[in-house]
């Protein structure tokens, strides 16, 4: 895809981002200086050790934290320059998020938390349909204490995808499942990315999952060091971790 | 153990604001039990060391006219220990530079020595030795601001006389210096005085005689049977009967301030007290649950059980400690200003405030009690927690929807309010205890309002429905009617209305009360008998009606009939029936139609004093008039009477009120902080989430503020419910002989009760939110 690239297609792009904390009395670089575009449908993994800065990275394009330097462009947006205001509104109606350790409220049902979505945003599909493309219509009227660890992951993909977002963000999606159930998952993010044409961008520590993926982002040290093209990836089934 | 100590301390740093709110509860609740003990402690010290040192009698005897001789016969009565009798008469005083009429009461002292009982404390001066020295009290001399050598005017049997001051004392018998009739201290139009026997028994007709006895009683003798052989002796001589040192009125009064001391000392810490336990339980309770892996891990390296109930009983203690020792400085301050107080209407030679290590135990005690009932569920809890079971990762709160979730939860209700409601159906018996807390301090708010209103009730009540009368006029003795019509004559005089007042025994079963009975006309109009919807009653041509309080002590009931025995005259005992109960909220009396007395009394229709109407232009001339004339004792204004009565209740209860609204308010922000805080602890992953999927600030913030403000809401009606109850039981503790509160509930209460928790909850989230906007969403996320 990137080949034929028009510039329509570009989601993001950003230019010269950095970030860097201050902790105590250490100035932390989670990210020095990143170049990245990201075109719309694709699927991408963002692989790199623990403190490399993709966490970072994820966070700034999904509007959770913003750049200390630099810009970074949704669409025709400045994202690097929005407000709290602007910010809420763009992850409300563009962005989905899936975490590692799902992050459903607990006092919902699968069908309420996915229905807490829906309620906020402009054009959804209704919270069954969600339910349904993650293959838990039976399971949409119990609380996330009665589900299992896979399955509140999946209520959390469908969570993020009930508002037909542009761009869904995974962080360490199947970080707390098993292999059996992370591959499941995955299936589930990869079937969505093709039905959907929605921007996937997953964080991964697992190179198995990389093999799924359009393109391969390898970051260290808060900067991209390796970007890898893949022309023929496999789907979930095929992946063995 | 140092590691374990170091986490206590950061624990109690991290919640300091938390601990802070729950230590101003505990304190609240020291600091009344310590207020109401040490106070209570000052006072029965400061009387008992009075009382012992002045040689204060235990009986005693107001008669006419006695001869002295009479008293060795008296002596040898089995029980007695000692006699002392004297001569008391009324009498009117003049001070320079003061206008308005003066009474005095004038008693006797032995010619020499000491009297051997109600001894004088002096305290400036010589006690008089020549005919025309006076001692006074205390607080008369300081109102007048009199000084030994200084001169006063007595109008003694009609006669001018000039006095020279010659000592400041005090009296064990004049603790509260009450004049006869009042309601109130009124220490410059009443004032207590003392001179040689000989020249009042003069003045008297007095001489070798006495018209007061005191008697002492021989340790463990029974009173009854002297009180019996003294009303035998005495009954020729015009006894008035005689009565117990509980019926001595300085002593009744204070006996009456104690006890409400004592309903003091043990109602508000309770309730304070219970408050700070349910929150020591709720706070503990959730830092446990936060902490339940930390815990697993302390178990894991080895620590055992009993080190880890430890540390969060320690936790609990310093919480109390802290409480306990605001508590203490706080009670010890307002001790200080209460024992101002006490001073003012009670006078002691001495009286020290001195705080006592049982006391400083007790509260210690009490405070640490309510902390460990309040942990003790928690710490079960700890004990029982297996390692193993903490360390696996969490599992999310169990939710289910019950009965109370159908009915509730309406689908147009949103999910942000389905969250709310989930929540507090979660942890009902939290929810409800939460409801509880605040409902409690609502409650506090709401009595204390009441107490305001029922005492304005009750001044209007008196002031403005009974009393019509502007002016009192008290004769020197008993007097025929046509005096009436002399006064009504008088230039300024409106209005004249007579009674008759004679001090009556009433006597129902085992029951008795002393009082005084009171013959109005038929139809009074300027002091009118009013039933429970304030209109007047008409007096019935026979039988006695009764103030509901003494109706309610003695046991009776319109129709029922009971024994008086009147104290003037030929002492007679009559049956009267009883025909009818008044609500009055002001003094103990029984009234008669006026003539129906007389003829019991076996008199013409004689008359004690006049109440007059009189014109405001001409009143200050009108009362140098009646001044003048000997026949008067004493001219009360009740305007005046009015004025200090609001000034006894702006000093004493008003200041109470003011710290029942403080602390009131002490707990709701306590209980609403800490639930809000912690919720906010708790909670914060959900939150952050909430902010990630892109809710609003405002939206999610509600999701925390509307769980409080519902409790808040939810605890309003119970609230109010509750503070009915207190103020009922407040106005029963507070029922006594000098006046009892109507029990009036204003709309404006319950606004008050409202709008006090709204307030607070209003600012205990307010404080929140601004935690809440420092949410760290990415923290809060990727924290398991």
């Amino acid at each position: 895809m990137p080949a034929t690239t028009k510039s329509q297609d570009i989601v993001f792009s950003a230019h010269q981002l950095t970030r860097h904390y201050q902790m105590g009395d250490v100035l932390i670089q989670a990210l020095r200086g990143v170049d990245l575009t990201l075109y719309r449908g694709e699927f991408v993994v963002l692989l790199g050790a623990s403190g490399s800065g993709k966490s970072t990275l994820l966070n700034i394009l999904g509007g959770l934290d913003t750049a200390s330097s630099g810009e970074l462009r949704y669409g025709d947006a400045i994202l690097s320059q929005a407000d709290d205001t602007a910010l809420t509104r763009y992850r409300r109606e563009q962005v989905g998020f899936v975490f590692q350790f799902y992050n459903l409220i607990p006092s919902l049902t699968a069908l309420e938390n996915v229905a807490l979505v829906t309620d906020i945003s402009p054009s959804p599909m209704s919270p069954q349909e969600a339910l349904a493309m993650v293959d838990l219509s039976e399971r949409s009227n119990h609380f996330p204490s009665q589900l299992s660890g896979g399955e509140q992951q999946r209520v959390a993909i469908a969570r993020a995808i009930a508002k037909k977002p542009r761009v869904l963000l995974c962080d360490e999606p199947t970080g707390a499942l098993d292999s059996k159930t992370g591959s499941k998952v995955m299936a589930v993010l990869h079937q969505i990315n093709q039905q959907l044409g929605t921007t996937t961008l997953v964080i991964t520590h697992n190179e198995a999952i990389a093999a799924m993926a359009d393109r391969v982002i390898r970051l260290k040290d808060g900067q991209i060091v390796d970007i890898q093209h893949n022309p023929n990836p496999k789907s979930a089934s095929e992946l063995s971790w | 153990m140092q590691a374990l100590q170091r986490k206590l301390w950061r624990d109690l740093l991290a919640m300091k604001g938390q601990i802070l709110a729950i230590a101003a509860v505990i304190g609240a609740g020291v600091m009344v039990l310590f207020l109401a003990v040490t106070t209570l402690d000052m006072l029965e010290r400061a009387q008992q060391r009075f009382y012992q040192q002045a040689h204060f009698g235990d009986v005693f005897v107001d008669l006419t006219r006695a001869p002295e001789h009479l008293l060795p016969q008296l002596q040898l009565l089995p029980g007695v220990q000692q006699l002392q009798s004297s001569v008391r008469a009324p009498v009117r005083l003049e001070v320079a530079g003061f206008d308005d009429p003066i009474r005095g009461l004038m008693l006797s002292l032995p010619e020499q020595g000491l009297p051997r009982l109600n001894q004088l404390v002096l305290l400036h001066g010589h006690l008089p030795v020549a005919a025309n020295e006076v001692a006074i009290t205390e607080p008369f001399a300081k109102a007048h601001q009199l000084q030994p050598g200084d001169h006063i005017t007595a109008v003694i049997q009609g006669r001018l006389q000039r006095l020279q001051v010659s000592a400041i004392v005090l009296s064990p018998e004049f603790i509260y210096q009450l004049g006869p009739a009042d309601l109130l201290p009124d220490y410059h139009r009443f004032g207590v005085l003392w001179m040689p026997r000989r020249a009042l028994a003069h003045a008297f007709q007095m001489d070798g005689a006495f018209n007061h006895l005191s008697v002492s009683l021989q340790r463990g003798a029974n009173p009854l049977p002297v009180l019996d052989a003294l009303d035998l002796l005495l009954a020729p001589y015009g006894s008035r009967g005689s009565y117990l040192r509980a019926e001595q009125a300085s002593h009744r009064f204070l006996t009456e301030e104690l006890e409400q001391l004592s309903v003091m000392a043990w109602f508000l810490p309770l309730l304070f007290l219970g408050v700070a336990a349910f929150l020591l339980n709720v706070l503990i309770g959730r830092l446990v649950r936060n902490q339940l892996q930390q815990i697993a891990v302390l178990k894991a390296f080895g620590y055992s059980h009993n080190s880890l109930l430890l540390h969060y009983l320690q936790l609990a203690c310093v919480i109390v400690v802290i409480g306990v020792i605001f508590g203490i400085g706080l009670g010890l301050w307002a001790a200080t200003g209460l024992a101002e107080l006490y001073a003012a209407y009670f006078h002691f030679p001495d009286m020290e405030l001195r705080v006592q290590l049982r006391h400083l135990a007790l509260a210690l005690l009490l405070a640490l009690l309510a902390a460990v009932v309040g942990v003790f569920n928690v710490l079960r809890q700890v004990a029982r927690l297996q390692p193993a079971a903490a360390m696996r990762p969490a599992v999310p709160p169990q939710f289910q929807r019950g009965l109370a979730e159908k009915m509730l939860l309406r689908p147009w209700l949103g999910q942000l309010n389905r969250i709310i409601v989930r929540n507090l159906l979660r942890y009902p018996g939290r929810s409800l205890l939460s409801v509880l807390g605040i409902a409690l301090s609502s409650a506090l708010l709401l009595v204390g309002s009441f107490q305001f209103h029922a005492l304005n009730t009750l001044l209007d009540i008196q002031y403005r429905h009974i009393l019509r009368m502007d002016t009192q006029l008290m004769l020197s003795e008993t007097s025929p009617e046509r005096i009436l019509a002399e006064i009504k004559a008088e230039p300024g005089v409106l209005a004249v209305e007579a009674f008759r007042m004679v001090p009556v025994r009433l006597h129902y079963q085992r029951t008795s009360y002393r009082t005084v009975l009171q013959g109005l006309e038929a139809k009074p109009q300027l002091r009118r008998l009013l039933d429970q919807e304030l209109t007047p009653i008409e007096l019935p041509a026979e039988g006695l009606v009764l103030t509901r309080y003494l109706a309610d002590y003695l046991g009776v009931k319109p129709g029922d009939r009971v024994q008086a025995e009147l104290m003037e005259g030929a002492n007679r005992l009559v049956e009267l029936p009883v025909a009818a109960v008044v609500d009055e909220p002001v003094g103990v009396s029984g009234y008669m139609e006026r003539r129906a007395l007389n003829r019991l009394l076996r008199e013409g229709p004689a008359i004690s004093g006049v109440w007059l109407l009189t014109d405001p232009l001409k009143r200050t001339e009108l009362q140098q008039r009646l001044q003048q004339r000997p026949t008067i004792a004493g001219i009360s204004q009740m305007a005046d009477i009015e004025q200090q009565l609001r000034n006894y209740i702006a000093d004493t209860l008003l200041g109470m009120m003011a710290i029942l609204l403080l602390m009131a308010g002490s707990i709701t922000f306590a209980v609403i902080y800490n639930n809000a805080r912690i919720a906010l602890a708790e909670r914060s992953r959900e939150l952050a989430t909430l902010r990630v999927l892109g809710f609003e600030r405002y939206q999610v913030g509600w999701v925390l503020a509307g769980e409080v403000l519902l409790l808040t809401l939810l605890a309003i009606p119970l609230g109010w419910v509750l503070g009915i109850g207190f103020a009922w039981s407040l106005q029963q503790a507070l029922t006594m002989d000098l006046f009892r509160l109507p029990f009036v509930l204003e709309p404006a209460s319950f606004a008050l009760a409202a709008l006090g928790v709204l307030v607070a909850t209003a600012l205990s989230l307010s404080l929140m939110l601004r935690r809440f906007h420092q949410l760290d969403m990415i923290s809060a996320l990727k924290t398991e």
